[in-house]
C-alpha cells in the first residue's frame, strides 16, 4: 500500500495540534493508561530532540518530540495518560480528538504488563477509531519478577494489531517497537483490529447513520466510530467535528457558549 | 457470600465483586472504563480522614471515589479468606 499522505486535510488539521505537518515525516502517537510508562518510551525514543508545550486552547501539557530510524524522521507525541477515550476530561478529549483528526501514522498504546485486562479497555477504544495500532506491553521486567508471562503472539492474534514487548527504562524491546512502528507507518504490516460487535440494534443503528456520516466527514475520519459516539449522546464530539470538519482554529468562546 | 450492599459501604481492609452498576450515562461509562465490571474484586484500601473519598484498589490501579459515586455500585462483600 506504501505511503498515505496525499490528505491535506490531515495535514492542516495536524497543525491545528501544533504537530509538523509535512507530507515526508510521519507521526506516531503514543497513548496510554495513566502510569504505564509512556513518557519513558517518549525519552527514550527522542533524547533531547522534544519539546514542551500546552495542547492548543487547553492546559494540559503537550509532549512532542522526533527521532530517526533507518534515516527517516519520525515525530513523536506523547498522548496524556487516560483509561478511556470517551472524553469524559480533558485529557481524554486531547487524546481522542488528536488520534481521530490528526490521524497519526501509527498509534502506539502502551500497557501494563503487569495489569493487561484493565488496559486492553483502552485499547479496544483505540482500535474503534483507528486501524493504525500497535500495542506495546511494557514493564515486562515487573511482569517476569511476579511471574507473569505475557503470550504476545496470542494477544497480538486475538487484538489483530502487532505486539511488542518492552522494559522501557532499560531500553529492552525498543530497538524491534521501531521496527514494528515503521512497518506499520509505511503499510508493509497492515493491522486488522478485531472491533467489537454490538447488539444487532446497535449495530443496525450504527448502519443507518454511517452513510450519512461518511457524506460530512469524508473517508478518513471513522465514520463507524462517530456513529457510536452519535448514539452514545456525545455532544462534545458533535463540537469536535464541526471544528476539524471545517479546519478552522478551535474557538473557546464559542465552546463555552455551547457547553 | 453474604448479601448485597454498595461499595460506599465496606469497611477499610475489606474485599468485595461488584454484581451491578446502577449509574446511567456518563458516571456509568466512568465506572465501566476503571474497570468496575461485574465480576470484578475490589480491595477497599483507606478511607480519608474526612470519610470521604475513599480509595480502592480495582484491577491493579488505586482509584478514588467518592461516596456519591460508589453508591451506584452494588457488590457482593467477600469474606477474609478472599485477601490474598
Ligand atoms: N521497571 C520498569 N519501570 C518502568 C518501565 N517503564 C517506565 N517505568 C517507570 O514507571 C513509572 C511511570 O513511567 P512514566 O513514563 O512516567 O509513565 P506515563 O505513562 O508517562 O505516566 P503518565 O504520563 O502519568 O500517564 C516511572 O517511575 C518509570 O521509571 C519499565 O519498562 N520497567
Ligand atoms: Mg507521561
Amino acid at each position: 500500500m506504501g505511503l498515505t499522505y496525499q490528505s491535506t486535510g490531515k495535514l492542516a488539521t495536524r497543525e491545528i495540534f501544533n504537530v509538523p505537518a509535512s507530507i515526508r515525516q510521519p507521526v506516531v502517537a503514543l497513548a496510554g493508561n495513566p502510569n504505564t510508562g509512556k513518557s519513558t518510551v517518549f525519552n527514550a525514543l527522542t533524547g533531547l530532540r522534544q519539546h514542551t508545550g500546552n495542547w492548543p486552547g487547553k492546559t494540559v501539557l503537550q509532549a512532542k518530540g522526533s527521532y530517526i530510524h533507518d534515516g527517516r524522521k519520525y515525530t513523536l507525541v506523547d498522548l496524556p495518560g487516560t483509561y478511556s477515550l470517551l472524553a469524559n476530561s480533558v485529557e481524554e478529549e486531547v487524546a481522542r480528538d488528536f488520534i481521530c483528526f490528526a490521524r497519526p501514522d501509527a498509534t502506539v498504546t502502551v500497557v501494563d504488563a503487569t495489569c493487561l485486562e484493565r488496559n486492553l479497555n483502552l485499547v479496544l477504544q483505540v482500535m474503534e477509531i483507528t486501524d493504525k495500532v500497535i500495542v506495546c506491553v511494557n514493564l515486562i521486567d515487573e511482569a517476569r519478577r511476579k511471574n507473569i508471562r505475557i503470550d504476545s503472539d496470542k494477544l497480538s492474534e486475538r487484538l489483530g494489531v502487532p505486539v511488542v514487548t518492552t522494559a522501557a527504562r532499560s531500553g529492552e524491546g525498543l530497538s524491534r517497537l521501531l521496527d514494528v512502528i515503521s512497518d506499520v507507518v509505511f503499510g508493509r504490516v497492515q493491522p486488522k483490529p478485531r472491533l467489537v460487535r454490538y447488539t444487532p440494534e446497535v449495530e443496525e443503528a450504527i448502519a443507518r447513520l454511517e452513510p450519512g456520516i461518511r457524506a460530512l466527514v469524508g473517508g478518513e475520519i471513522n465514520a463507524r466510530w462517530v456513529a457510536l459516539r452519535l448514539l452514545d449522546g456525545d455532544i462534545k464530539l458533535g463540537h469536535s467535528l464541526e471544528i476539524f470538519c471545517n479546519r478552522r482554529e478551535p474557538v473557546r468562546a464559542a465552546r463555552e457558549v455551547l457547553v | 457470600m453474604a448479601g448485597k450492599t454498595t461499595l460506599n459501604n465496606l469497611p477499610s481492609g475489606s474485599f468485595a465483586l461488584v454484581t451491578e452498576v446502577l449509574a446511567e450515562g456518563l458516571i456509568r461509562r466512568r465506572l465501566l472504563d476503571l474497570g468496575l465490571v461485574p465480576g470484578t474484586r475490589v480491595e477497599v484500601v483507606r478511607r480519608s480522614p474526612a470519610g470521604d473519598p475513599t480509595a480502592f484498589n480495582i484491577r491493579g490501579a488505586i482509584i478514588a471515589l467518592r461516596k456519591e459515586v460508589a453508591g451506584q455500585v452494588l457488590v457482593s462483600p467477600l469474606g477474609d479468606e478472599a485477601a490474598g
